[in-house]
């Protein structure tokens, strides 16, 4: 699904990810560690075209696509999506008018949509504005679910978010994935496993976000390099106990 | 058109003007109205069809071609009608707000006077539909000098939509419209006013408000449509305790236009309440927004946002004003003049919208302001006005 190679990154010139290799089959989830300041979200905004990250080299690759230079809009219509951790507020914008755009025409039920991330009273409303923080993480999941991305860039889901919605929102992203028992009243296990799952990444800190989606992968970025990759929990669980320095002996 | 760096006012001479225009013939009923006309009311969102109005006042040039009320407790007269038949409104009420020789304009108007509507609600109306009125313009060169007087008695609660057009392929006009509103104790009024005059037309509203005790006042005014110059500052008194004033205005300046517009509120009894709203887009034209709070009272509280984008080239100017005279009064301005932020951009653009859909999203919603009681017909024509607008701005 997603290949990046090689990749070197830099923001106002200065060098933020250095030699980034880094492969997501179809379907899988991976999840990306790393302390504050690692590059994590710059390589995730690189992904997705942001301007301001320069690629001074290498070259990512979406549904054998070279898509280095595209535009950020191409990119998303190929089938990207990304959560933002503090996306900005858009005045006059309802939340409805922003889900409706971001479903590009596909005929959507906006009330089921808003009942299911518990964000009924929110349609009316500008997007992003004064929500909290569960609720921007809720909005983003709304905006995604309409957009049905089949690769999806999450920029720590739980950041901000209390124990009872990192539940909602575990649900939310196992059902963009196509992935997990996202509710009780949904399809059966069968069903759900005989659907193609999406393809992820994930940026968590605490990695909380881990009891409740299923990752397939984890990997470290340190100091703008990926040092490891292995299963998510164990990494997690290397770094609870030695830190993420440990994690540099493992330097791929 | 004049520099588009300086944000002096354009003179406007009044002897280029006549003050002289044929009369037009009063229409009994609405369907009457040529279809041309009805066309340029409706823009403005004055609905000549519409059985959802509570009454309708039209003004072409100087005659009024159609008056009618079908709501029992709303007076609508032209206003030389009214001065004759109430010997209070001159005693009371007209001239005693609006100084007649504050300027050249409304000594203008007090010297050769066109008409202008007389609305009355009666104490404790309640009206459910709109009143709408419509001055309008068909004679070319033609100085329109209107004097509107608005009553709203005590407890009564009302809607008036104003709409000011011209008519199609005038080249030259100028309106001077001198309005004195009353909204007393506990009465209600949101006016709406919709300009679309042209390009060549100068305009010259002269507006004051008196808001009595426990009174409202909401006024929105929209002007997304080419004008030549526009200018105006009314003033609204807040009397009584417990008066309430809200503005709302959006306004488009495209190339070749200047618009100096802003409200001045004075609240001068306790527990007044005062929000100045304003967004504009400067579009190659020139917009001087302004705002004036003047606090007189403790207990006062008054807000006032202005956010101006540009886009293209032109000028915008935000002048944001407070003054407070007591202590305990509480005061707030927010004025924002910018671009609009990558970071919306980008982020409609991640969504899958192109640069220019993502834009042209970020200025609707830009202009849309919630705006209090619009009737639905008159929200959806705004809405296309507002996207139509923002097409020709790109």
């Amino acid at each position: 699904m997603l290949t990046i190679e090689g990749l070197e990154v830099e923001i106002s010139g200065k060098p933020i990810l250095n030699n980034v290799n880094m492969e997501i089959p179809d379907g899988e989830t991976h999840i990306l560690f790393g302390p504050n300041g690692s590059g994590k979200t710059s390589l995730m905004m690189t992904i997705m075209g942001f301007s301001g990250y320069t690629v001074t080299r290498g070259k990512i690759t979406f549904k054998g696509e070279d898509i280095t230079h595209l535009p950020i809009h191409e990119r998303a219509q190929l089938g990207i999506g990304v959560s933002f951790q503090r996306p900005p507020t858009i005045n006059g914008l309802k939340t409805s008018q922003m889900v409706e755009l971001c479903g590009r025409g596909r005929s959507l039920d906006l009330d089921a949509m808003a009942e299911e991330t518990n964000l009924k009273h929110f349609l009316n409303r500008d997007v992003n504005h004064n929500f909290s923080g569960g609720e921007i993480k809720r909005s983003e999941m709304l905006q995604l679910l309409a957009q049905d991305p089949d690769l999806v860039l999450l920029d720590e889901p739980e950041s901000g978010v209390d124990l009872e919605n990192i539940s909602l929102l575990g649900d939310l992203i196992n059902k963009l994935l196509r992935r997990g028992t996202y509710s009780a009243n949904g399809p059966s296990h069968k069903a759900l496993s005989e659907q193609a799952a999406k393809s992820a990444l994930v940026i968590t800190h605490t990695g909380h976000i881990l009891d409740y989606i299923t990752a397939d992968k984890g990997q470290v970025l340190y100091n703008g390099v990926l040092c490891c990759s292995r299963n998510a929990r164990e990494i997690l669980k290397w770094i609870g106990e030695y830190g993420y320095e440990e994690c540099t002996r493992c330097t791929m | 058109m004049h520099d588009v760096k300086s944000n002096e006012q354009p003179t406007v001479d009044l002897k280029q003007y006549t003050t002289e225009a044929e009369p037009h013939a009063y229409l009994e009923t609405l369907d009457r109205i040529a279809p041309e006309d009805a066309d340029r009311f409706l823009n403005v969102g004055v609905d000549p069809h519409s059985a959802c109005r509570s009454g309708t006042f039209i003004q072409k040039d100087s005659s009024v071609i159609h008056n009618s009320t079908c709501h029992a407790g709303v007076e609508i007269l032209p206003i030389s009608g009214a001065l004759a038949k109430y010997e209070w409104l001159a005693e009371k009420y007209a001239w005693k707000s609006v100084d007649p020789n504050k300027d050249s304009f409304t000594a203008g108007a007090r010297e050769i006077p066109h008409e202008g509507y007389f609305m009355r609600i009666h104490a404790g109306t309640k009206v459910a539909h709109p009143i709408q009125s419509c001055l309008y313009i068909a004679k070319n060169n033609f100085s329109q000098n209107v004097h509107n007087i608005v009553i709203v008695e005590a407890g009564a609660d009302a809607h008036i939509i104003t709409g000011c057009a011209t008519a199609p392929h005038l080249t030259s006009g100028l309106h001077v419209g001198v309005s004195e509103f009353y909204i007393e104790k506990g009465a209600t009024l949101n006016f709406t006013m919709v300009h679309d005059w042209g390009e060549t037309v100068n305009v010259r509203p002269r507006t004051v408000t008196h808001v009595g005790q426990d009174a409202t006042y909401i006024s929105n005014y929209i002007s997304l449509k080419p004008v030549g110059s526009l200018q105006m500052f009314p003033t609204t008194y807040l009397d009584g305790p417990g008066a309430v004033a809200r503005f709302n205005s959006v306004l488009v300046a495209a190339e070749g236009c200047h618009l100096d517009v802003g409200s001045r509120v004075v609240l001068d009894a306790p527990r007044t309440r005062a929000e100045i709203i304003s967004r504009a887009i400067a579009a190659g034209g020139q917009i001087i927004a302004r705002g004036d709070l003047v606090g007189n009272h403790p207990e006062i509280k008054a807000h006032l946002e202005c956010k101006g984008l540009i886009l293209k080239n032109g000028l915008m100017h935000a002048v944001p004003e407070l003054s407070g005279s007591v202590p305990g009064v509480e005061m707030s301005h927010e004025a924002a003049v910018g671009k609009i932020d990558r970071r919306e951009i980008e982020y409609l653009m991640a969504r899958g919208l192109d640069e220019d859909e993502a834009v042209s999203t970020i200025v609707r919603g830009f202009l849309n302001v919630d705006i209090e009681g619009l009737p639905p017909a008159l929200r959806e024509k705004l809405d296309q006005a507002i996207a139509e607008t923002q097409e020709d701005m790109m």
